[in-house]
C-alpha cells in the first residue's frame, strides 16, 4: 500500500539532523525518557515497522492487567515479547545497541503520535508506556541504572544529615524493612533521604511508606524509582498533549494517517498478525476440501466456527461471510482447486450454472486469479472486531451474552470447555477485551496438549488472528500425533 | 431529643431566601478567588435540584448576579458545586468530547455521622445530638491539623452539612490542581477505617514494626485525650456485653481476653471506664518492654483510633468532577442553613443552634418593620443571625484574594 520512498516524517532541521549524525553515540543508555524526537529521515516503511514491532509489545501488556498477570508474570511475558520484536540488549556491539536503540526511539514517537488523539488513548499509552518502562528499569543492572539517574535533573533535593537526624523518629516509623528492630535501624542509617512535592509520589502516600511535612515527601533512596516512573509519566503526559495540539498539521499527510489510523486500532484487538497465504498448508500436508468439517471441529475460532456451521445449516453464507471465511480458509491452506470443490459441494441447493456463474468468480477473485489479481489476506480480529454487528464479525463482541454462552457451550463442550468456564469469559467481554476473551478459550480447549493459563498461543502472545489460532492449534495437535506415532513405533 | 418544630422549607420560603437572603457575593469571591470573574467562576459547573427532584447539571454562569437571577428563577431546594472545566459547562454539547474536562475543583472532604452508627448509643441514622456532635468535633481537628501539618494547606473551609454532617473544602492553588490520581493518594493516606468495615475488624496501619506512621502519632496523642469522655462517659460504648465484646476483639493477647471476659460477665455493672481502666491495669502487669506490653499499648492505641478517627466519604474526595452542595443551602429536612464553621472552636458548636430558613425570614421581618423600609435586598443577612456566618466566608475569601493578588504581583515584578 505505501511505497518505500525516502520521507521526511519528523522536523527537518537539517543542521541538527547532521550534528547528531556526527556525535559519536548518539543513545549512550539503554533506558530512554524520549525528550528529543527523532531528528532523521525515515523511510514510511521503517516508521511502520517501528510502531507495529513496539504496538505488539504494548498491547500485550495493556491486556495483561485483563489476563489477570502477577508483576513477574507480566515482566517474563514481556521481557520474551521484547527479545522478539524489541530487544534492547544491554551489551553488544556499538553499531548494534545503536540500531535497537534507534529502532526504541523512533517507534516510541511514532505511537505518540497514533495516540495523542484522544484522551482515553492518551492514558492508556501512558499505562501501557510506563509499564514497559518500569520493565527496563527493573531489569537494568545497577550501574547503568545510576549513570542513567544521573544523566537526568529529577529535581529532587537531598536530605541533609542535621534534617535527618532532626526527623528521625517520624522517618524511621515509616522505613520498611527487617522484622529485626536493629537490622533495620542499621539500613534507615545508611539510608539516603530526598525531599520531593508528596504530588510527584502519589503511589508512595498512598501507601503511607513516606513521611510528609507541609507538602514535602521524604522518600528514602530504595523508593527512588517511584519518583522517576511518576516522572516518566507526568512528562509523557504533558509530551501527548503537546503533540495533540500540533498533529493537524501532519495530518495533512495522507500517506501517514491511514497508518496511524490503524495503530490507534490496534490496541482494541492486538496487533494484527498478517498471516499471508502462501498456499501452502502449515503444517506440511495438503488440506482437502473433505477435511474442513473435522478441522473447523478441532481448530477453528468460534468466529470461522461458527461461519462454518451457518453455512452447513443453510448451505449458503452470505456475501461477507463468504468473503472473510474464503479468504480463512485460502490462507489455512486450501488450494484455489480445493476450495472450487469445498464451496461448490456447500452450495448444494443450486444448480452448476448457478454457481458458476455467481460464485465461481468470486472464489477465483479472492485468490487472485481474476480481475485485479491482488493477493488478498485474511482479515484479522481487528478487521473482524470493527466490521460492525454481523454474523461474519468477531462473537465475542457482536453476540449477546447469551447467545456467546450457548455458542461456547455447544462449539466447546467436546474440547473440554465447561459452564464453570463461562464466568470467567463473560466478565473479560463485559470489560470489552475480546481477544482476551478468544485467547482465554484457545487456553482452556487446549488444556489437554499443556496449554497453561496466561500462555496463549506461546510465550503468553494473545490471539489477534483467526488463522493465528487455527495454526497454533494445527501445530499442538501434529506435535501430539507425532510424537504418539514416535512412541508406536520404537 | 428536642421536640421537633414543624420545617417549613416551601418553595415560597426557599424564594425569599434566595432573593434576600443567600449571599451570592461571598460565594462568588470565594470560588473566583479574584474580584474580576475569571474562568475559576465561568468554567464552573453548578448543579440545581428542583422541587419533585429534577436534576439540572451542567449550569454556568459570568456573574454572581447572573447566578442569583437563575437560583431565583428555578427556585431550587439546593444546588452543588463542581469543578472548573476546560470550557463553559453550559457549551458542554458544543464542543468537542475531548476538550470538556475537569481542570480544577477544591479538595473536598465530606464527614457523615451515619458513618459512625456502629460506635454511637444515643442516636442513630440521621439523628443528630451534642453527644455524638463529639465525633465530627474531634474529626474535624484531626483533620484540621493533618491537613495542615503533612500537606501544608492552609485555605480550608468547614462547613455545616445542615443535618448530621460536615463538609471540607481546600482552595489552596496546588490542591486545586490535584489530579484524580492525586486526590486518591491523598485521601488512602487520611483514610483509617474504611466504608462498610465491620466494627470488630482489626485496622491495618502498622506499616513495619511497631511503630505508627508519624502522622498517625499525632493524631492519636490528641484523640487520646478525647476518648475517655467521648466514648468511655457519654457514649459508654462497652457496657453492653455487644460492646464489650466488640473491645475485646481487638485485643492480641488471648490470656488477656479471657481475663478480661470473665470479670467482666461476672460483673456488669462495670462501666466503660472501669473497663478501659481493667485492660489498662492487664497491660501494666507486664514488664516494660516486653513484647506484650509493646502489643497491648498497640492494640490499645489502635482501639483509640478506630473509634475516634474520621471517618472519611472517600468516593467525595477522589473525583475532581464530584459535586457537592454549596455553602449556605438549606437542608430540605432541617430547614437549617449550612454555615460556615469555625475549626478552631468546633467543639463548641451545637448544629441545634444552626439558624433556619424559617427563623431567618422571621428576623428579617422584625428588622424590616423597625427600620420601616420596602425594597430591594442585597445584603440583608447583616440584619439576621446568618450575619457571624457570612462573615467567615467573607473572611476566608478575603484572604483568598489577598494571596492571589500577592502572587499577581510578584509576576509583574519579576520580569
Ligand atoms: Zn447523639
Amino acid at each position: 500500500m505505501f511505497k518505500s520512498t525516502d520521507r521526511k516524517v519528523f522536523h527537518d532541521d537539517k543542521e541538527l539532523a547532521q550534528v547528531t549524525k556526527h556525535s559519536p553515540v548518539k543513545y549512550p543508555y539503554r533506558l530512554n525518557f524520549y525528550d528529543r524526537p527523532p531528528l532523521y529521515d525515515v523511510t514510511v516503511e521503517e516508521f511502520e515497522t517501528c510502531a507495529l514491532d513496539r504496538l505488539r509489545i504494548l498491547a500485550e501488556i495493556e491486556s495483561s492487567a485483563a489476563r489477570n498477570r502477577s508483576w513477574e508474570e507480566l515482566k517474563t511475558v514481556t521481557n520474551k515479547q521484547c527479545t522478539n520484536h524489541l530487544p534492547l540488549q544491554t551489551t553488544g556491539t556499538q553499531e548494534l545497541l545503536e540500531s535497537q536503540r534507534r529502532k526504541d526511539h523512533l517507534g516510541h514517537f511514532v505511537l505518540r503520535l497514533a495516540f495523542c488523539r484522544s484522551e482515553d488513548l492518551r492514558r492508556r499509552f501512558i499505562k501501557a508506556e510506563s509499564t514497559l518502562f518500569r520493565i527496563r528499569y527493573d531489569g537494568d543492572n545497577t550501574e547503568e541504572r545510576q549513570l542513567f539517574l544521573n544523566s537526568r535533573d529529577f529535581n529532587w533535593i537531598p536530605v541533609d544529615a542535621a534534617e535527618k537526624s532532626k526527623y528521625r523518629r517520624e522517618l524511621l516509623a515509616s522505613y520498611s524493612g527487617s522484622k529485626n528492630e536493629s537490622v533495620r535501624e542499621q539500613a534507615f542509617d545508611t539510608e539516603r533521604y530526598y525531599k520531593v512535592k508528596w504530588t510527584r509520589v502519589p503511589d508512595l502516600v498512598e501507601k503511607r511508606k513516606v513521611f510528609l511535612k507541609a507538602g514535602w515527601a521524604y522518600v528514602p533512596g530504595k523508593e527512588q524509582s517511584s519518583i522517576v516512573f511518576q516522572e516518566f509519566e507526568v512528562h509523557l503526559a504533558k509530551a501527548l498533549e503537546l503533540t495533540a495540539r500540533s498533529l493537524p498539521r501532519l495530518d495533512e499527510d495522507s500517506r501517514l494517517v491511514p497508518i496511524l489510523d490503524n495503530l490507534s486500532q490496534g490496541f482494541l484487538a492486538g496487533v494484527p498478525s498478517e498471516w499471508s497465504g502462501s498456499g501452502e498448508a502449515i503444517n506440511g500436508d495438503e488440506i482437502k476440501a473433505e477435511m474442513v468439517d473435522d478441522l473447523a471441529k478441532r481448530h477453528f475460532p468460534l468466529c470461522m466456527r461458527s461461519m462454518h456451521d451457518n453455512l452447513r445449516r443453510d448451505h449458503h453464507l452470505k456475501h461477507f461471510g463468504r468473503l472473510n471465511y474464503g479468504l480463512f480458509l485460502k490462507v489455512l491452506g486450501l488450494s484455489i482447486e480445493e476450495a472450487v470443490v469445498f464451496w461448490r459441494k456447500s452450495f448444494d441447493r443450486i444448480t452448476d450454472d448457478k454457481f458458476n456463474k455467481e460464485y465461481k468468480y468470486n472464489i477465483r477473485h479472492s485468490y487472485g486469479l481474476e480481475g485485479k489479481r491482488a493477493n488478498y489476506a485474511a482479515k484479522s480480529c481487528q478487521q473482524l472486531l470493527t466490521s460492525g454487528p454481523s454474523d461474519h464479525g468477531c462473537p465475542y463482541r457482536h453476540f449477546s451474552l447469551e447467545n456467546l454462552q450457548t455458542a461456547l457451550l455447544s462449539t466447546y463442550s467436546s474440547r473440554g470447555l465447561t459452564s464453570a468456564d463461562l464466568p470467567e469469559i463473560v466478565a473479560t467481554v463485559k470489560a470489552g477485551h475480546y481477544h482476551v476473551a478468544c485467547t482465554r478459550v484457545f487456553e482452556m480447549t487446549h488444556s489437554s496438549f499443556g496449554v497453561k493459563k496466561g500462555e496463549g498461543t506461546g510465550g503468553g502472545e494473545s490471539i489477534t488472528h483467526p488463522n493465528q489460532y487455527a495454526a497454533k492449534s494445527m501445530e499442538l495437535y501434529k506435535v501430539q500425533q507425532d510424537s504418539a506415532e514416535k512412541m508406536l513405533v520404537e | 431529643m428536642a421536640v421537633k418544630e414543624a420545617v417549613d422549607t416551601s418553595p415560597e420560603v426557599m424564594l425569599a431566601f434566595y432573593r434576600r437572603l443567600y449571599p451570592f457575593k461571598s460565594l462568588f469571591n470565594w470560588l473566583n478567588h479574584e474580584h474580576a470573574p475569571t474562568r475559576r467562576f465561568t468554567h464552573r459547573e453548578f448543579a440545581f435540584t428542583l422541587q419533585g427532584d429534577v436534576y439540572l447539571r451542567y449550569n454556568s454562569f459570568n456573574t454572581a448576579e447572573e447566578l442569583k437571577k437563575q437560583v431565583c428563577q428555578l427556585n431550587p431546594t439546593r444546588f452543588e458545586i463542581g469543578p472548573v472545566y476546560s470550557a463553559r459547562p453550559k457549551d458542554k454539547k458544543t464542543v468537542r468530547p475531548g476538550m470538556f474536562t475537569p481542570l480544577q475543583r477544591e479538595l473536598v472532604f465530606d464527614i457523615d455521622m451515619t458513618d459512625y452508627d456502629p460506635v454511637r448509643t444515643c442516636c442513630s441514622g440521621a439523628d443528630i445530638c451534642r453527644r455524638c456532635w463529639a465525633f465530627i468535633s474531634a474529626a474535624v481537628q484531626v483533620l484540621h491539623t493533618s491537613i495542615r501539618e503533612q500537606f501544608g494547606y492552609e485555605n480550608l473551609l468547614w462547613v455545616y452539612s445542615g443535618r448530621r454532617g460536615i463538609h471540607l473544602w481546600i482552595s489552596d492553588k496546588e490542591a486545586m490542581e490535584l489530579t484524580d490520581d492525586q486526590r486518591k493518594a491523598l485521601v488512602s493516606w487520611m483514610t483509617v477505617i474504611h466504608g462498610g468495615q465491620e466494627s470488630s475488624k482489626k485496622l491495618n496501619v502498622r506499616l513495619n514494626a511497631r511503630s505508627l506512621p508519624a502522622s498517625l502519632q499525632t493524631a492519636v496523642e490528641h484523640l487520646a485525650t478525647i476518648f475517655p469522655e467521648v466514648v468511655l462517659s457519654d457514649q459508654n460504648l462497652f457496657a453492653s456485653e455487644d460492646g464489650y465484646e466488640a473491645l475485646l476483639e481487638q485485643i492480641p493477647d488471648s490470656q488477656v481476653v479471657t481475663s478480661l471476659r470473665k470479670t467482666w460477665s461476672a460483673n456488669p455493672s462495670r462501666s466503660s471506664e472501669d473497663k478501659w481502666l481493667d485492660l489498662k491495669a492487664q497491660a501494666k502487669k507486664f514488664e516494660k518492654g516486653s513484647s506484650q506490653r509493646t502489643n497491648l499499648t498497640a492494640a490499645m492505641e489502635d482501639i483509640i483510633l478506630h473509634y475516634t478517627y474520621p471517618r472519611i466519604d472517600a468516593e467525595v474526595s477522589k473525583h475532581r468532577n464530584h459535586l457537592l452542595k454549596a455553602p449556605f443551602c438549606v437542608h430540605p429536612k432541617t430547614g437549617r442553613v449550612c454555615v460556615p464553621v469555625d475549626p478552631l472552636h468546633i467543639d463548641e458548636f451545637n448544629p441545634e443552634s444552626v439558624p433556619t430558613v424559617g427563623q431567618l425570614l422571621k428576623e428579617l421581618d422584625t428588622a424590616g418593620r423597625s427600620e420601616g423600609e420596602v425594597g430591594e435586598h442585597h445584603s440583608d443577612w447583616e440584619k439576621t443571625s446568618l450575619k457571624p456566618y457570612v462573615d467567615i466566608l467573607d473572611k476566608h475569601a478575603l484572604r483568598l484574594m489577598e494571596q492571589v493578588r500577592l502572587e499577581k504581583r510578584e509576576q509583574d515584578v519579576s520580569w
